[in-house]
C-alpha cells in the first residue's frame, strides 16, 4: 500500500507563520508512531489566514486542516487526521473550502497543488501542453492567439500584451531578448513570489512561448534580492528544466533554443520600472530612460526586448493550452480574463484571491476579507500599491477593472489591496508616500527627485496645523509639477496616491484649530 | 541582499580578484561583480573599487556612483545580526512602526546605526504582506511579527553562529 500523502506549505508566507515546524513535528511524530506518510512540500494555496495549511490525500481527494501549528499535531495523530479524520482544525474538502471554491483559478491553477519540482507533477497537471502547441504553431499565430485572448501586461501599465508581442516579433533583429519583470516591490503585492516559488515551471513555459513567438533566444529573470526562495526556486527549476529539454539546445526535440538566467536585483524599487530594470541588468544605476525607443525595438543592450511581468507571462502557458476564447470569455469591457488580487494589510482573510475581472471592491474586502483583522472599522483601501489610490468605503462599490478604477481616480496597477482600519491617519499616509518616492526615486527628473521632499515637508506643516490651507494649495500644486513632469510612474503616480487621500479624507487634512 | 552574515572570508586582494574573474567577462558586469564581492566579503570595502574599475574596464566614478545607488550594498562591515522591518504600507497598517521603535528599544540601537553586533533596517515589502507585520532576521523571514517573535528568533540564529 502507498504511504498517505501530506501535503505542507514551502511558500515564504507560510513558513514565516511556522510550516516548516509542522512539517517537522508531523514527521516526527509519524516516526514515533509508525504511520507510514508522505510528506509532500507544495506552494500554498494562497488563503494565508488558514497558514500553515495541513492537506492529507484521501482517495484521491485532498481535505484540509488549519491554520496549524506543531504544538498541535499530536492531536491530529490522535485523530487519525491521515484517514481525513474530524477534528477541531477541520476544514472539508480542500476544493471546497468557501474562499477558494468562489476563486477561479486561471493563471494560479496549480500554486498550492503540485510539488513546485517535480517534473512530472508539472506534466500531470496540463504543464508543457501551451509550449508544445506553440512549437506547431508560427510566430504570427501565437502573436494572434495572445492579442484575441485579451491579456494586458498585469506589471501595472495594463497595456495589451499581444500588441507588444507583435512589435517585438516584427522588430529586425538577430538579437532578441525576453525580460521577465519579477522585482514585485509594490507593498501588498506578493503573487510574483507566490507563483515562483509554488509553480516555477508555468514561468519557463510562458517565457519560452514568448521566445518562440518573437523570436527571442535568450531570457532574463529579474528578481529582487528579498525574495530569497523565489530565486533558489527558480534557480532550481531552470536546472531541472534544462535537464528535460525544456530549456536549451532543441526544445522538446524542436530545432528552437531558449535560454533562462536570472538576475537579482540590489534592493532598489525604481528598477521595477523596465527601463531602469534594463539599466540595472546591464550592471549601471537604475536610471529610467526616456521613451521612445521603446524597449520592443531597443531594450536590453541595445537589442529588440520583450518586458512581461510575472503574471503576464505566467498565463500565457494556459491560455495556448486552452485558446483564447477560455481567457476572452472571463472578466468585462476591455479587461478580460482573471485578475490575481492580493488582499493584505490589516484584513481578517488575507491572501490570493484569483477571479474574473469585475468584483466590487467591497467584496474583495468585506466577502473575502471579511472586514480588518483589528475588528475596527475599514477606513481606507489602497489599491494598486504605494502609487495606488486610497478609496473610502462609500466607493466599494467600484468595479475591479482597469477602466473602472481609471474613472473611479485610481489604477489597478499589479493588483494589490490594502486594508486600513479606522485608527490610520491619512495625513501620515500621504506624506509617507512622499517620503518613499523621496526614498526610492532615481533622480532623474527633477519634479520627483526634489518634489517628493518638498512634498513630505509639506505634509508635515499639515499635520502641525501650521498654515494648513496655504500649504494645501501648494501642496496640489507640486503634484501637478510631479505628474506632468516626471518621465515615469514613480514620480508621475505618487500624486494619485496624495491626492485620493486628501479628496477622500479631507478631514485629516484640516487643521486643529481652523486657519 | 543587504549584509547578512552568511559565509564570509577576510578580504584580500587575491581573493578579491578571483570574485572578479568570475564575474568580468559576464554582459553589464558592474553590479553583479560587486554583488558577488559583497556574497564573498560581506561587504564592498574601498580598496575594491579600484579593482573592480579595472576588471569592468569603467571608472572608478561609475563604480562609485552605481555603490551608491543599490540599498543592498553595503560600504562597512556587515553585523552579527540583521534585523529588517518592513515599514511599507500594508505592514504599516498593523503597527510596524510601533514595532520598529519596540525594537529599537529592546536592542538598543536605532535603525541607520551601524552595530557590530545587531542592526536594525527599515524595508520596504518583504512579500508576505497578508501576515504582516513582515521581518527577516539574518536569513529567516518572519510573519505576524512581535518584539517576543524577533528576539526568539535572534536568540536561534545566535546558537547557529
Amino acid at each position: 500500500m502507498k504511504p498517505v500523502r501530506v501535503f505542507v506549505p514551502k511558500d515564504s508566507a507560510a513558513k514565516s507563520v511556522g510550516a516548516d515546524d509542522v512539517a517537522r513535528a508531523i514527521s516526527q511524530e509519524a516516526r514515533a508512531r509508525k504511520v507510514e506518510l508522505e510528506i509532500v512540500r507544495t506552494g500554498s494555496r494562497g488563503a494565508m489566514w488558514l497558514e500553515p495549511l495541513v492537506e492529507v490525500e484521501v482517495d484521491g481527494i485532498r481535505v484540509a486542516y488549519g491554520p496549524m501549528s506543531a504544538e498541535v499535531v499530536p492531536s491530529l495523530f490522535d485523530s487519525q487526521f491521515y484517514f481525513g479524520a474530524n477534528h477541531p482544525l477541520f476544514l472539508g474538502l480542500s476544493d471546497e473550502i468557501d474562499w477558494i471554491k468562489r476563486q477561479d483559478r486561471f493563471t494560479f491553477a496549480r500554486v498550492g497543488i503540485v510539488d513546485p519540482l517535480s517534473t512530472d507533477d508539472y506534466e500531470v497537471h496540463g504543464g508543457m501542453i501551451g509550449l508544445r502547441r506553440a512549437l506547431g504553431l508560427n510566430s504570427l499565430e501565437i502573436v494572434e492567439e495572445i492579442v484575441a485572448s485579451g491579456l494586458r501586461g498585469r506589471g501595472g501599465a495594463g497595456f495589451p500584451a499581444g500588441i507588444k508581442w507583435r512589435t517585438v516579433a516584427q522588430a529586425a533583429s538577430s538579437k532578441k531578448y525576453i525580460c521577465c519583470n519579477a522585482d514585485e516591490g509594490d507593498s501588498g503585492t506578493f503573487a510574483d513570489r507566490m507563483l515562483m516559488e509554488g509553480d516555477p515551471f508555468t514561468l519557463i513555459e510562458g517565457m519560452t512561448i514568448a521566445a518562440v513567438a518573437v523570436g527571442a533566444d535568450e531570457g532574463i529573470i529579474f528578481i529582487r534580492s528579498e525574495y530569497r526562495a523565489a530565486i533558489a526556486a527558480m534557480q532550481d527549476a531552470i536546472d531541472l528544466a534544462r535537464k528535460k529539454k525544456w530549456l536549451g539546445a532543441s526544445i522538446l526535440g524542436s530545432d528552437f533554443s531558449f535560454d533562462i538566467r536570472i538576475r537579482v536585483g540590489a534592493g532598489s524599487y525604481i528598477c521595477g520600472e523596465e527601463t531602469a530594470m534594463l539599466e540595472s541588468i546591464e550592471g549601471k544605476r537604475g536610471v529610467v530612460r526616456s521613451k521612445p525607443p521603446l524597449p520592443a525595438n531597443e531594450g536590453l543592450f541595445g537589442k529588440p526586448t520583450l518586458i512581461n511581468n510575472v503574471l503576464t507571462l505566467a498565463t500565457v502557458p494556459r491560455i495556448l493550452e486552452l485558446g483564447a476564447d477560455s481567457y476572452a470569455s472571463r472578466g468585462v469591457g476591455r479587461s478580460l480574463g482573471t485578475q490575481v488580487f492580493q488582499l493584505s494589510g490589516n484584513v481578517a482573510r488575507g491572501g490570493i484571491v484569483e477571479t474574473s475581472f469585475g468584483i466590487l471592491l467591497g467584496d474583495l474586502v468585506n466577502d473575502y476579507g471579511a472586514g480588518t483583522l483589528s475588528a475596527r472599522p475599514v477606513k481606507a483601501v489602497q489599491v494598486g500599491g504605494p502609487l495606488g489610490a486610497y478609496f473610502p468605503k462609500s466607493l466599494f462599490n467600484v468595479s475591479m477593472d482597469y477602466e473602472s478604477l481609471l474613472a473611479a481616480g485610481g489604477m489597478l496597477g499589479h493588483g494589490g489591496v490594502v486594508i486600513f482600519d479606522e485608527t490610520v491617519n491619512m495625513t501620515g499616509q500621504a506624506k509617507f508616500a512622499m517620503e518613499f518616492c523621496a526614498e526610492e526615486s532615481c533622480g532623474k527628473c527633477t519634479p520627483c527627485r526634489v518634489g517628493a521632499v518638498r512634498g513630505a515637508e509639506t505634509l508635515h506643516k499639515i499635520s502641525q496645523g501650521i498654515e494648513v490651507s496655504m500649504n494645501r494649495g501648494l501642496l496640489l500644486d507640486l503634484l501637478d509639477v510631479m505628474a506632468d513632469g516626471s518621465l515615469c510612474a514613480m514620480g508621475g503616480l505618487t500624486p494619485l496616491a496624495v491626492r485620493s487621500a486628501m479628496l477622500h479624507f479631507a478631514e485629516d487634512f484640516e487643521s486643529e484649530g481652523g486657519d | 541582499m543587504a549584509g547578512t552574515r552568511g559565509k564570509r572570508t577576510k578580504w584580500s586582494k587575491e581573493s578579491a580578484t578571483a570574485v572578479l574573474d568570475t564575474t568580468r567577462d559576464e554582459p553589464g558586469p558592474l553590479l553583479i561583480s560587486l554583488q558577488a564581492l559583497q556574497s564573498r566579503f560581506g561587504y564592498v570595502c574601498d580598496k575594491d573599487i579600484e579593482l573592480v574599475a579595472a576588471a569592468c574596464n569603467v571608472s572608478r566614478a561609475e563604480v562609485h556612483g552605481v555603490l551608491t545607488f543599490y540599498r543592498d550594498l553595503r560600504r562597512t562591515p556587515p553585523p552579527n545580526h540583521l534585523v529588517q522591518i518592513c515599514v511599507a504600507e500594508a505592514c504599516q497598517s498593523l503597527g510596524s512602526r510601533s514595532l520598529v521603535e519596540a525594537i529599537e528599544r529592546s536592542c538598543g540601537t536605532r535603525i541607520g546605526e551601524t552595530n557590530a553586533d545587531v542592526e536594525i533596517q527599515a524595508a520596504y515589502c518583504l512579500g508576505n504582506c497578508a501576515l504582516g507585520p513582515a521581518a527577516f532576521v539574518d536569513e529567516v523571514l518572519i510573519g505576524r511579527s512581535t518584539v517576543e517573535k524577533i528576539r526568539s528568533e535572534l536568540s536561534k540564529s545566535e546558537l547557529r553562529r
